[in-house]
């Protein structure tokens, strides 16, 4: 069970405090200018990487970004809080507008198969998007067993027992390796790099590849029709009586009359 | 709820059975009362959500400003630099900010965040690598304390401090010394105070007279240093004394543990703003330390207190830089919020134009901090004079920047539980420690008249 290699995917998304505005083209959100950071759930992924190369469980963590030249900062924070390495796969600004999670889990799925991979580490889903699909798709391209939302990784003789988040509580299974982790909000809480590991970080190497290096094919298959705000909340109106309540509630047609 | 004392009837369309006129109206008056104490319970959950949504509010509404204090404060920084300053801002935003006004209004010493700080590495920032110091530049550590004072500059200021003392050790002391105290130091798992200024002598430190006669293998001090920052708390006194002639050729450098017999604290001092650390009057009444305990030679005292000093005016200037880049944010803010004759105000020019003004001064304060920490940096023969310049400078134009951040939050700014307040309180004291705005002016001047 030692020495096990472990992907981590990070991507960069617009922090999670920023206002989010709907540019003028109603095509997509500002981005220019904002401050972006790690995904908060591929952060905690990357935490319990390091946790698990800590307790001798894991022996190297490559963490693995793609996008556009910025993705860089992404994957120096990974490296910083104790990544050994990382990948930058370049996607430029405008196909990476339209990159969906099947490219994405394509490239992983490459990577962990170039790489050796015996777990890929992904957070849940990502703070822009919401699509919660990434790591499921890679376990299905490499035919792997996902162990998604998880809270807690144990590792359990050459297997791992994962506690997962689901609606109904938490549910505990057991995974076989290799397998998919997706990271979700409880697993841990990320460490605030150290100094002494930012300055290392600029040491580890840092592969710079494309999406063709992979032969996955980034072209769009979707395109976004239209992005709006969310309807502004109506005010509400006070009431003098409960007998105008009544009458209120019977107009709308919630009440039989 | 229901009182229960009627019974409901049968109430088929083709009922026989009805209420009689005084059972409707105890009946009407059952339901209002249910009626009213459930729109009770409604007022006062929503007046607890209010509460605690306007806490969550301002928690985040402080996040948010930290996280994105760099809008023009990571100018001309490098990758690694921007960084290191993210990782400050986050520790800021989220250790010390929330925490900042109880440490201030309940003079709490936050002996475990300052470790927090100090396992990032915070504790010895640019002390030498070799016992266990970050080995970072005097301009990493501008940026660094710029960047931790946006969430508390009190704690920011002592942190400061005890990096200071660190590095007076690691620069001057022999290996002996460094080995023995820098890696805790670097930890924090002991802290320490310096001790310069005596009730007697401010500005004309030279003037000291806490004296340290030789005994055998021993110094005995006696005398009192005033306004000693941690002082009670800390673990390591590093102590400027008299071992020589009067003047500056006679002081020495020699560190004093707490706990020494002879070593006496007087009450703390009652402060307007650097709560989160204490004041005292530090007394040394036949107090007896090992030779081994001095730092460099003796008469290189003052040598070594100029020369922290110059980093000392940096590191206090870039917690001024914090303090007023906090507070320029949160006023800004507030511009946007607060609605006065039908508009935001943030619509009036004077305010529009008064903010400008304010984030000029900024920028044009930080410009001179770094730009005379990278001369400290390259031992520039006019450091000194830089050092001095940038915190004359930074010093006031920060205070007047979080002075007049609290007057556009009007009456809401002169309240303890806003932040603004706290930030002019903390930065008035810049201007008057680690040397007076005036003794800069006067060092300054004599740079410019010396012939050279």
């Amino acid at each position: 069970m030692s020495g096990l290699r472990v992907i981590v995917g990070c991507k960069r998304v617009i922090d999670y405090a920023v206002k989010i505005r709907v540019k003028p083209d109603k095509l997509g959100v500002v981005t220019d200018g904002v401050k972006h950071s790690m995904n908060p759930f591929d952060e905690i992924a990357v935490e319990e990487a390091v946790r698990m190369k800590e307790k001798k469980l894991a022996s190297e963590i490559i963490a693995v970004s793609c996008g556009p030249t910025q993705c860089q900062e992404t994957l120096r924070t990974a490296m910083a809080m104790g990544a050994d390495k990382s990948i930058h796969v370049e996607v430029d600004a405008a196909t990476y507008e339209n990159l969906q999670p099947l490219h994405v889990a394509k490239i992983l799925a490459k990577v962990a198969q170039d790489e050796k991979a015996d777990i890929v580490f992904t957070g849940k889903q990502a703070i822009d998007d919401d699509c919660n699909q990434t790591g499921q798709m890679v376990a299905a391209l490499l035919d792997w067993p996902q162990a998604t939302f998880a809270s807690k990784v144990e590792k359990a003789n050459g297997d791992l027992t994962v506690t997962r988040e689901i609606d109904g509580g938490l549910e505990t299974i057991k995974v076989k390796l290799p397998a998919v982790l997706t990271a979700d909000l409880r697993l841990n809480e990320p460490r605030y790099a150290t100094l002494p590991n930012i300055m290392k970080a600029k040491k580890k190497p840092m592969a710079k590849k494309k999406p063709a290096d992979y032969g996955v094919d980034v072209a769009p298959r979707q395109s976004i029709l239209k992005v709006e705000d969310p309807p502004v909340r109506q005010a509400g109106s006070k009431l003098d009586s409960v007998e105008t309540l009544v009458g209120k509630l019977k107009d709308a047609g919630l009440v039989p009359s | 709820m229901f009182a229960n004392t009627i019974e409901p009837k049968q109430t088929a369309v083709d009922n026989t059975e009805s209420y009689t006129d005084t059972e409707l109206e105890s009946l009407r008056s059952e339901v209002e009362w249910a009626i009213n104490s459930l729109k009770m319970e409604i007022v006062q959950f929503a007046m607890k959500v209010q509460q605690e949504c306007s806490k969550q509010a301002e928690k985040q509404a402080s996040l948010t400003i930290i996280k994105f204090a760099q809008k023009y404060a990571s100018n001309g920084l490098g990758v690694e630099q921007r960084q290191i300053q993210q990782m400050a801002l986050d520790f800021a935003a989220n250790e010390l900010a929330p925490n900042m006004i109880e440490w201030d209004e309940k003079e709490i010493f936050p002996l475990d965040t300052l470790r927090k700080a100090a396992e990032l590495g915070f504790g010895a920032v640019y002390c030498k690598e070799k016992y266990g110091g970050t080995g970072l530049s005097r301009l990493d550590a501008s940026v660094i304390f710029e960047a931790l004072a946006t969430g508390c500059c009190s704690t920011t200021a002592y942190i400061s401090i005890h990096n200071m003392c660190a590095w007076m050790i690691d620069s001057f002391g022999n290996d002996n010394l460094r080995s023995q105290w820098i890696p805790q130091l670097a930890s924090m798992e002991k802290c320490s105070s310096y001790c310069l200024t005596e009730p007697g002598a401010g500005s004309d430190a030279a003037s000291l007279s806490t004296t340290a006669r030789k005994d055998g293998s021993h110094y005995v001090l006696n005398g009192s240093k005033a306004f000693i920052s941690g002082s009670g708390e800390a673990d390591l006194y590093v102590v400027m004394c008299r071992t020589g002639d009067a003047g500056s050729k006679g002081v020495s450098c020699i560190l004093v543990e707490k706990g020494t017999p002879g070593l006496s604290f007087a009450k703390k001092e009652r402060k307007l703003g650097w709560n989160s650390h204490p004041a005292r009057i530090v007394n040394f009444d036949d107090c007896r330390v090992p030779v081994t305990n001095l730092v460099g030679s003796e008469g290189q005292g003052f040598n070594i207190a100029m020369k922290g000093l110059n980093g000392g005016r940096i590191n206090v200037a870039s917690c001024s830089l914090g303090a007023a880049y906090a507070a320029l944010e949160q006023a800004r803010d507030h511009m946007k919020i607060r609605k006065q004759f039908g508009k935001p105000i943030e619509k009036f020019q004077y305010l529009q134009f008064r903010l400008a003004e304010m984030a000029t001064q900024l920028v044009a304060s930080r410009l001179m901090v770094r730009n005379a920490a990278t001369a400290l940096d390259n031992q520039d023969t006019n450091a000194v004079a830089l050092c001095s310049m940038a915190k004359l400078f930074a010093t006031e134009e920060c205070f007047k920047i979080c002075d007049y951040a609290m007057q556009i939050f009007g009456g809401y700014g002169y309240l303890k539980d806003y932040p603004v307040q706290q930030y002019m309180r903390d930065s008035r004291v810049h201007c008057i420690l680690e040397g007076t705005n005036e003794i800069m002016r006067l060092l300054v001047s004599r740079d410019l008249l010396t012939e050279r």
